[in-house]
């Protein structure tokens, strides 16, 4: 049984998905999602021991490519569609956190 | 009148015997959108000039004595999900608008080479995420029956499209019915392909585990043929089945004699509109007119699919959305931090449908919650793969509604998203099997509104599918004649 | 506070506390994750190299571009279970996963690698010095792009912007995570040239930590000796050469153990070693850990190397270092831990020794001459006879020890015999009766010196001593043996008597 999404979890979890929420959208989104939620406790309260995962539709296994070059893609094509370029890399604005 | 024929079969026919050129087909096709696209926004972009020196292209060919394709010739719409190179792919979200990728998708590969002249991006509700199309970034489109109402959605510019004749064929996507509601809603043909028989090479990704690019049209053997050009292994994806487009057209017309047909009970009861339930009982008569053996099955997981498809989509979802950071291509809002610019873009280019599923996604699968959640969702999706399996030790195809209402109208569902999600539950189960199914128009409803019947096969069973899909072609009563 | 190498029991290394004279003990776990050689990249057609000008091996995959989809490497498979074979792990079916985080050096915000089921796992790897370290685990995962940090001091603090270049982004690494079985700065180290030798002979990578194709982070905790429990570890990052991995374990050895030797406790956390002023450094703390939501990558399917495939590698594995110094040691009769033995083998010239020794050469000479006198090129190309012939000369007494190294190097220069260089340099053999000859020839030349010899005094006797050799050296160009000549003079001037 699961304990009902609190503001706190919403909040935690925009912080997660790099998204900002104003006051109003937590709590209209901590409404809409506890509804979701709510409705998927048929799926949360059923007895499922002993029976796997299915992660894919597919039984497919050991799909790989030979080890040689293809041709890429252009740098130039690629850098024109970036928003900031500098010395033929992506800039971006400073980084705070460390690699984790 | 038009002199122009408007189904994909004759346009081509005509123009491998020269009997049309490429060129008048397009120019038709473009003035019907002119004059009436402003209203439907079906497309994000029409690709005139493109279009244009793809048409001469086949026209050259055709001089030449050249094979133009089995396509040739015929407009065809791309949902604005497809990476086409060098042209704007937008997934009708802000936070790619104007984004022209350097490469193109599989399926666009494989349809010009085909012949086929892409004529433009179609409108989708953003990233995919959506059963109406009232998510787009770039307004809704509307349903060429009626333009008070939703066309369906994610796919609802691709539906549109073909239904208000911009196109004979369009492509969509379908993660849990984005091709096959709005070809209910839309009075077309939409299939969703077994997952794996078309490369998701190019399709930019929603959830990764359930979606499949899938033919529009208004004739099940259009759809056939579309299907056949872009079907077969795609070496670049490594979830494509490695086995040739499957034949189709051959068996169009070899019939349902036999067949056992099975109508889902979970799928006809409360939740299904009356008329809806209706027009797919007259089908199942219609199978056993030609021969068919009509049955009841219960596939009772079928049930939990739509609690599992909301934990396993957005799950997924928000990890294929979290690239877009304002870092390499898209939108950026600048902060003095990256983080902060991280934030800032993806709050300002994502809509509120996109954000509420990113997050519902990222919760299901955080730490402490992956078990209840995620996890168990995944554990369902064994349930629906079994109780398939069962199923079909019984019978040959199953039959359900596509959608459990005609087209509602706009801002119906907006306010609570969960009654949004419901539209879905005809058409959840297939794709977390991996399972084909397809949309046929089947009459209107009680409101003259197209009515969508749903067939579904076992992996790989799409010949058998189309067999039934062409019977129900031929028997289908026609949209105005009155519901009782 | 001494940082001793006492071992205790045989076994362990201790830090001995001058403040306190408690004896702890260093427990010291290594992750390594080393980019693996092949061609092209982890997921992608690109090529996999290093030093190339920036995002120009790029493409829509590795770029993690919208509809972008990995295709896994078979060459990728094949190493990693080079790699895992040789660290005796077994070989499991196994999935990938991907880890959710933020961060500009990855393309898809999420990195694809292997969470609970590794392709490799429960190994070990055996060290010089007959430690056992355990291996956890050695799975695949992509590697990510480069941040180059702009303004302020060039390192990430204080940095106005950054640059960054996506060619290492999706180059395939394994990463091997070593169980904490390593107890001195000076065995992590060995640790890591017994690994880079592991992959340099199975060809998995080229293993070169200046160009970061193998890289180094250390987890330390200590305890008290006789303390089973394991206590609170340190990450310590930023790690690029072994000199600083060594120096980097005592650094955090020493400050643990002085945090806890004032009663405070060991806060769990990542720190950064800094090379230019010698200390680690915490990291900028994080409020909670980071959560990354693994779950199965939808986009590529399991992975289940065939019984044959495995037995293939299995039947390819050349002959592994430790391996090696055993056949070496056995062969030559000496422990497996002596340095020659290890010496020999990290330069490739446990081969030539063997032959050397089959061919009749004495195993403790050779061992000798391979560890001072074959450090250079072509040493490998010595043929073992005409080596174990020159040892057998040196061991007779037809040739001094300097007599034996220069003729080697020679040796090693021309690829011709012992007995024919000797001879040319005027090392022949000098036989004994010419010996004779010799001294009794200068004998004769000095006789007052030589009664003195004979009948003086033990001083006097060692000065004459040193005379007439020095006389007996000069006459035969230094040639004569120091110890035939004694003999001789000690053996006429009895004869005198």
């Amino acid at each position: 049984m699961s304990a009902r999404l609190t503001r706190d979890n919403v909040a935690k979890v925009a912080d997660l998905a790099r998204l900002n929420l104003s006051e109003a959208e937590l709590e209209r989104y901590t409404e809409q999602l506890g509804a979701v939620l709510d409705h998927a406790e048929d799926v949360a309260s059923l007895d499922l021991d002993g029976v796997p995962p299915t992660a894919h539709p597919l039984p497919l296994v050991n799909v790989l490519r030979d080890d040689f070059v293809v041709k890429g893609v252009d740098r130039d094509e690629v850098l024109s569609q970036a928003p900031s370029v500098e010395d033929r890399r992506f800039r971006v604005p400073a980084i705070l956190g460390e690699e984790p | 009148m038009s002199t122009i024929p408007s189904t994909a079969l004759e346009i081509v026919a005509a123009v491998r015997s020269g009997q049309l050129s490429a060129r008048e087909v397009l120019e038709d096709h473009l003035s019907r959108i002119d004059a009436q696209d402003g209203e439907i926004n079906a497309f994000n972009l029409v690709m005139t000039e493109e279009a244009r020196a793809a048409a001469a292209a086949v026209d050259a060919r055709v001089a030449a004595g050249e094979d133009p394709g089995p396509l040739a010739g015929v407009p065809l719409a791309l949902k604005d999900n497809l990476c086409t190179r060098g042209i704007p792919t937008t997934c009708s979200s802000r936070i790619l608008e104007g984004w022209r990728p350097p490469y193109d998708a599989t399926v666009v590969q494989r349809v010009n080479a085909a012949g086929a002249v892409s004529i433009g991006k179609t409108n989708l509700d953003e990233f995919a995420m959506g059963s109406s199309t009232e998510n787009s970034a770039f307004g809704p489109t509307r349903n060429p029956r009626d333009t008070g109402r939703v066309p369906g959605g994610s796919s609802g510019g691709s539906a549109a499209a073909v239904a208000a004749g911009f196109a004979p064929i369009s492509l969509g996507s379908d993660t849990g019915g984005s091709i096959r509601q709005p070809a209910a809603l839309c009075g077309v043909v939409g299939v969703k392909p077994t997952y794996g028989m078309v490369s998701r090479y190019g399709l930019i990704a929603f959830a990764s585990s359930l979606d499949q690019i899938g033919p529009f049209s208004t004739t099940v053997a259009d759809s056939a043929l579309l299907l056949e050009a872009i079907a077969g292994y795609d070496g670049r994806d490594s979830t494509s089945i490695d086995a040739p487009a499957p034949s189709l057209l051959e068996s169009l017309g070899q019939g349902v004699d036999g067949l056992r047909v099975g109508l889902v009970t979970e799928l006809m009861g409360q939740g299904i509109a009356p008329d809806v339930a209706a027009r797919v009982r007259q089908a199942a008569d219609a199978l056993t007119a030609a021969g068919a053996q009509v049955g009841e099955v219960s596939v009772p997981a079928a049930a939990y699919g739509l609690s599992a498809y909301y934990l396993i989509a957005p799950a997924e979802a928000s990890s294929n959305l979290a690239r877009y950071d304002g870092v390499r291509y898209g939108m950026r809002v600048d902060a003095p931090t990256t983080a902060e610019m991280n934030a800032a873009t993806r709050t300002a280019g994502f809509g509120e449908e996109v954000k509420r599923r990113i997050m519902l996604g990222t919760y299901a699968l955080s730490a402490g919650y992956y078990d209840a959640y995620y996890g168990k969702a995944l554990k369902v999706r064994t349930l629906i793969v079994r109780d398939f399996e069962k199923a079909y030790a019984d019978f040959d195809l199953l039959l359900t509604p596509t959608s459990p209402t005609t087209a509602f109208k706009f801002g119906d569902k907006t306010a609570d998203p969960l009654s949004m999600y419901l539209n879905d539950i005809c058409t959840i189960p297939t794709n977390l099997a991996g399972h084909p199914a397809m949309s046929v128009p089947f009459g209107g409803g009680s409101d003259g509104m197209p009515v969508g019947v749903q067939l579904l096969a076992p992996a790989l069973g799409e010949s058998t599918m189309f067999r039934a899909a062409a019977v129900l072609e031929a028997a289908a009563p026609a949209l105005d004649e009155v519901w009782s | 506070m001494t940082l001793t190498h006492e071992p205790i029991e045989g076994e362990h290394f201790v830090v001995v506390s001058e403040t306190t004279g408690a004896s702890w003990e260093i427990v010291v776990g290594l992750e390594v994750h080393c980019e693996l050689a092949t061609v092209t990249k982890l997921f992608c057609g690109c090529p996999n190299m290093f030093g190339d000008e920036p995002n120009t091996n790029v493409c829509p995959v590795c770029l993690g571009l919208p509809g972008s989809l990995p295709v896994l490497n078979h060459n990728v498979v094949e190493l990693a279970m080079r790699l895992g074979r040789a660290l005796h792990c077994s070989v499991e079916p196994s999935v990938f996963a991907r880890k959710n985080y933020f961060y500009p050096d990855m393309p898809k915000d999420y990195q694809v690698t292997q969470f609970d089921r590794p392709i490799n796992a429960d190994g070990w790897l055996d060290l010089p010095d007959g430690t056992r370290v355990g291996i956890e685990r050695a799975h695949i995962e992509e590697d990510t792009g480069k941040n180059t940090h702009a303004g302020g001091s060039g390192r990430i603090h204080g940095a106005d912007y950054s640059l960054v270049d996506y060619n290492r982004a999706g180059v395939p690494l394994v990463e091997i995570v070593g169980r904490p079985h390593i107890r001195h700065p000076e065995q992590a180290k060995t640790y890591i040239d017994e690994l880079r030798a592991i992959l340099l002979t199975t060809g998995a990578s080229d293993a070169k930590m200046e160009e970061g194709s193998l890289r180094v982070d250390a987890n330390v905790s200590v305890r008290l000796v006789g303390d089973n429990e394991l206590g609170t570890r340190c990450e310590v990052k930023n790690l690029n050469s072994l000199r600083s991995l060594g120096r980097a374990i005592e650094y955090e050895a020493r400050r643990q153990v002085d945090l806890l030797e004032t009663g405070e406790r060991i806060k769990q956390e990542t720190r950064h070693w800094d090379e230019g002023a010698g200390r680690t450094r915490a990291g900028r703390s994080k409020e909670e850990a980071e959560d990354y939501r693994y779950f199965q990558e939808p986009d590529l399917v399991p992975l289940a190397p065939s019984a044959e495939w495995i037995a293939a590698i299995d039947a390819a594995m050349p002959p592994l270092p430790a391996a090696r110094r055993d056949a070496l040691a056995l062969a030559a009769g000496v422990a497996v831990t002596e340095t020659s033995v290890v010496i020999a083998v990290q330069r490739d010239l446990d081969q030539l020794a063997l032959a050397t020794i089959a061919a009749g050469g004495d195993g403790k000479r050779v061992l000798t001459h391979v560890e001072h006198n074959l450090s250079g090129d072509g040493a490998v190309d010595l043929n073992p006879a005409t080596f174990a012939q020159l040892v057998t000369l040196e061991l007779g007494g037809q040739l001094t020890a300097t007599q034996a190294k220069t003729v080697l190097a020679e040796m090693v220069i021309s690829g011709r015999a012992p007995d024919v260089i000797a001879a040319e340099l005027g090392f022949e053999a000098m036989d004994s009766s010419e010996l004779e000859g010799i001294v009794d020839g200068l004998i004769a030349e000095s006789p007052e010196e030589w009664a003195d010899f004979c009948t003086g005094d033990e001083k006097k006797r060692g000065k004459l001593q040193g005379f007439f050799t020095g006389k007996i050296m000069k006459a035969t160009k230094g040639q004569a043996d120091g110890k035939a000549v004694a003999a001789i003079l000690e053996s006429r001037r009895a004869e005198s008597l």
